[in-house]
């Protein structure tokens, strides 16, 4: 692999039959991803199932109540890579009743897959995964139209899906989408172009992967580093060093900036940016390093470090799209913990203003329960402001999760509207 | 293309060190679970990354089988001198010395499934709050499942069917008294990568992972080294081999392939053209279809 190889991460939601399990399998066995004792375990579950030739879903099922049933109950994390790239896939489950799986894997990606079945076109199912990645702001939407074969590699099933797909996304903030046919199943245009589609001009899957510019994809213009912790060594040469640790969120720093600390409004510049390799010029996402300021302030975790002439919101009064993840119901005006980057307030739900059909994307303004996986716009009111940018602008410092304190589990995610 | 990205490695180094940073945020008293392998020594490297200038702020934990590679043993005292952090070790011996578990019988016995109650003893005992641990998402089907911060009950135990979901990089650390946190920092990272990071950075590790000559004897597909603790059965024959060990256990269940490989570099190479799983040569993972499930669910590594 080359050292400047880039990673790739995405999601892939669908239901075992549109044939998302074969497709993954595809993607792992054509790259070389799945080894030899890993094909002969599944060879032999699946004699001892009774299916024929080996099914490829028991590779993405992990736990023992999945390979029971026969169905994904949680995301998975799958790896492989290319002469061009590392990609991590997070699989998740496609029906409604793991919305909240879906959320969790898209939250961390840059591209989206989202199956849709020839014979059948665009069902609800497609838009509620294009909802979910469109809310979730994946940069990138793969649209695969599945199942060819079955439909004797003819055009017009490819062109029908992408009017019903651009009809319905016309509502949705979609920057990047593209259509691909394949057949998971017989391979076409999965690793390898399809010799049965000459009608389409595009890449194959994994091409459209490995070479799919992301690196424009990260906030490069707000300069946000929250920090994490404080790193005080007081001993030896290091007596007095005080730096700040974390990761840059977006935007780029440089020694000399002017920054700000907020909430405090204190102002300094910075002195240094450091790592444990060397000092850098500069820093930018996802960067783990540590800053030192020329001035000595109070700065503690929680706190963030901002360009002075281009400064996040601070406020108390928050509105976010919030998806439930919990099995108990929100609690009307119930507290709390909201945790958002590396700070942690209370919170309290003041208002849910509507919820969203998943199926149908209608705002539903009468039914305010919160259950799990329902999606919908609140306005939660914080103790102390956060320093929030809007998720659209940054998927950083735009997204909270809220933590109940009666079980410290967590219940809601957000995104800062 | 613009020049403001990072490449894999370092994506996933600075991924590593972000989660190495909550964790000491987040928990009182966090341990990394230091088993003289090769992840546990990346974690152990990415900590003194995360903390520079500072030590790395936790003891190192081992949990002792008392079935060690004596090189193994060497080379933690010598990374604890060189950091100069603390080493707890948690002694499966002295479990069975005080009756809390029982030695496995027969020619397949092993002290695995024992360490279970050993490790959860020591962080009991040294009331830790969080253990680091160099497991890997890719290593094993169960593992596939695991969260960055995972949950573990009074009972220590695992229940990945009702995990807390992880989105984004916001972590839930939050914990009642006597539950605990695992965390895997280095969750995202393939064999591969391990081995290209260990090259890159110039890592040390145990001479174990370079191929050399070795006593030892042919059981379940792989070559099984010779020890005071190996009970041979009588079609069985202890022969000469060069080989070495593409992951380190304790000395009775880890397997060694035939290599020539005794540089990273070539290490590197013969892990790219590899058709096994690393863990194909753990006896431990061969006992059921959902073995590494059941014992993480009791509270496993």
């Amino acid at each position: 692999m080359l050292d400047n190889n880039q990673l790739l991460r995405f999601t892939t939601a669908g239901s075992v039959d549109d044939g998302k399990s074969t497709l993954i399998g595809r993607l792992l066995y054509d790259s070389k991803s799945i080894f030899e004792d890993q094909l002969e375990a599944i060879e032999n579950t699946s004699k001892k199932k009774g299916h024929e030739g080996v099914d490829l879903a028991l590779f993405t099922d992990g736990l023992r109540d999945e390979r029971e049933q026969g169905i994904t109950i949680d995301v998975a994390y799958r790896y492989f890579t290319t002469p061009k790239r590392k990609f991590i896939i997070a699989d998740t489950p496609g029906h409604i009743q793991y919305t909240r799986n879906m959320v969790t894997g898209a939250s961390t990606a840059n591209a989206a897959i989202i199956l849709v079945d020839a014979r059948h076109g665009v069902i609800e199912q497609t838009r509620r995964h294009s909802f979910i990645a469109s809310l979730l702001q994946i940069p990138h939407v793969i649209v695969c139209i599945n199942k060819m074969d079955l439909v004797d590699f003819q055009e017009d099933a490819y062109q029908k899906v992408i009017e019903q797909f651009e009809e319905f996304s016309s509502k949705m903030m979609v920057k990047d989408v593209r259509f691909i046919p394949i057949s998971a199943l017989l391979g076409d245009n999965v690793v390898n172009r399809s010799e049965h589609m000459d009608w389409y001009q595009g890449a194959p899957l994994l091409h459209t992967l490995e070479t799919m510019h992301i690196s424009s994809d990260i906030n490069k213009v707000d300069a946000r580093f929250p920090v994490q912790t404080v790193l005080r060594p007081q001993q030896g040469e290091f007596r007095d060093y005080r730096g700040y640790a974390g990761r840059v969120a977006s935007g780029v720093f440089r020694p000399g900036d002017e920054v700000t600390v907020m909430p405090s409004g204190f102002t300094s510049k910075i002195r240094s940016i450091d790592t444990f390799d060397s000092a850098v010029n500069e820093a930018f996402a996802p960067m783990s390093v540590s800053i030192t300021l020329e001035d000595d302030i109070d700065i503690s975790r929680g706190d963030m470090i901002v360009r002075s002439n281009n400064k996040p919101e601070a406020s108390q009064d928050i509105e976010v799209m919030l998806c439930w993840l919990n099995n108990s119901p929100a609690k009307p005006r119930a507290k709390y913990t909201v945790k958002h980057t590396s700070n942690d307030q209370k919170a309290m739900i003041k208002e849910v203003v509507y919820k969203i059909d998943i199926n149908t994307l209608e705002r539903k303004e009468d039914d305010k329960e919160l259950t799990m996986n329902d999606i919908c716009k609140v306005k939660l009111r914080t103790t102390q402001p956060l320093m929030v940018d809007s998720y659209r602008e940054n998927r950083t410092t735009g997204s909270i999760i809220l933590v109940d304190d009666a079980t410290n589990e967590t219940v809601a995610a957000g995104m800062v509207v | 293309m613009s020049k403001y990205y990072l490449n894999y490695l370092d994506e996933l180094e600075s991924e590593a060190i972000f989660v190495l940073r909550e964790v000491w945020a987040q928990f009182q008293n966090p341990v990394i679970l230091f088993s003289g392998g090769k992840d546990s020594i990346v974690v152990t490297h990415l900590a003194r990354k995360a903390f520079y200038p500072s030590k790395i702020p936790f003891a190192l934990m081992h949990v002792d089988t008392g079935h060690n590679f004596p090189e193994t043993i060497k080379f933690r005292d010598d990374l604890i001198d060189e950091l100069g952090v603390n080493l707890i070790v948690g002694s499966v011996q002295e479990s069975i010395d005080q009756g809390r578990v029982a030695e496995e019988r027969g020619k397949n016995a092993t002290r695995n499934a024992l360490q279970i109650t050993t490790l959860l003893d020591a962080i009991e005992t040294h009331k830790v709050d969080c253990a680091i641990g160099g497991g890997r998402r890719d290593e094993e089907k169960a593992r596939a499942k695991e969260r960055f911060f995972s949950h573990r009950d009074d009972f220590g135990q695992w229940d990945p069917k009702n995990q807390r979901p992880e989105l984004w990089n916001i972590f839930n650390g939050k914990h009642f008294e006597g539950e605990h946190f695992r965390a895997f920092p280095i969750s995202n990272w393939t064999e591969m990568d391990v081995w290209n990071y260990i090259k890159r950075e110039n890592i040390q590790i145990p001479s174990l992972y370079f191929a050399h000559e070795r006593e030892c004897v042919w059981r379940n597909n792989s070559w099984i080294p010779n020890s005071e603790f190996l009970m041979l059965e009588e079609t069985e024959e202890i022969v000469v081999k060069k080989i070495r060990f593409r992951t380190l256990g304790d000395i009775t269940i880890t397997g060694g392939i035939e290599s020539d490989a005794d540089t990273v570099e070539k290490i590197a190479n013969e892990v790219s053209a590899m058709r096994q799983t690393e863990r194909g040569n753990r006896s431990d993972d061969k006992r059921s279809e959902t073995a590494m499930e059941d014992r993480k669910r009791q509270g496993y590594f």
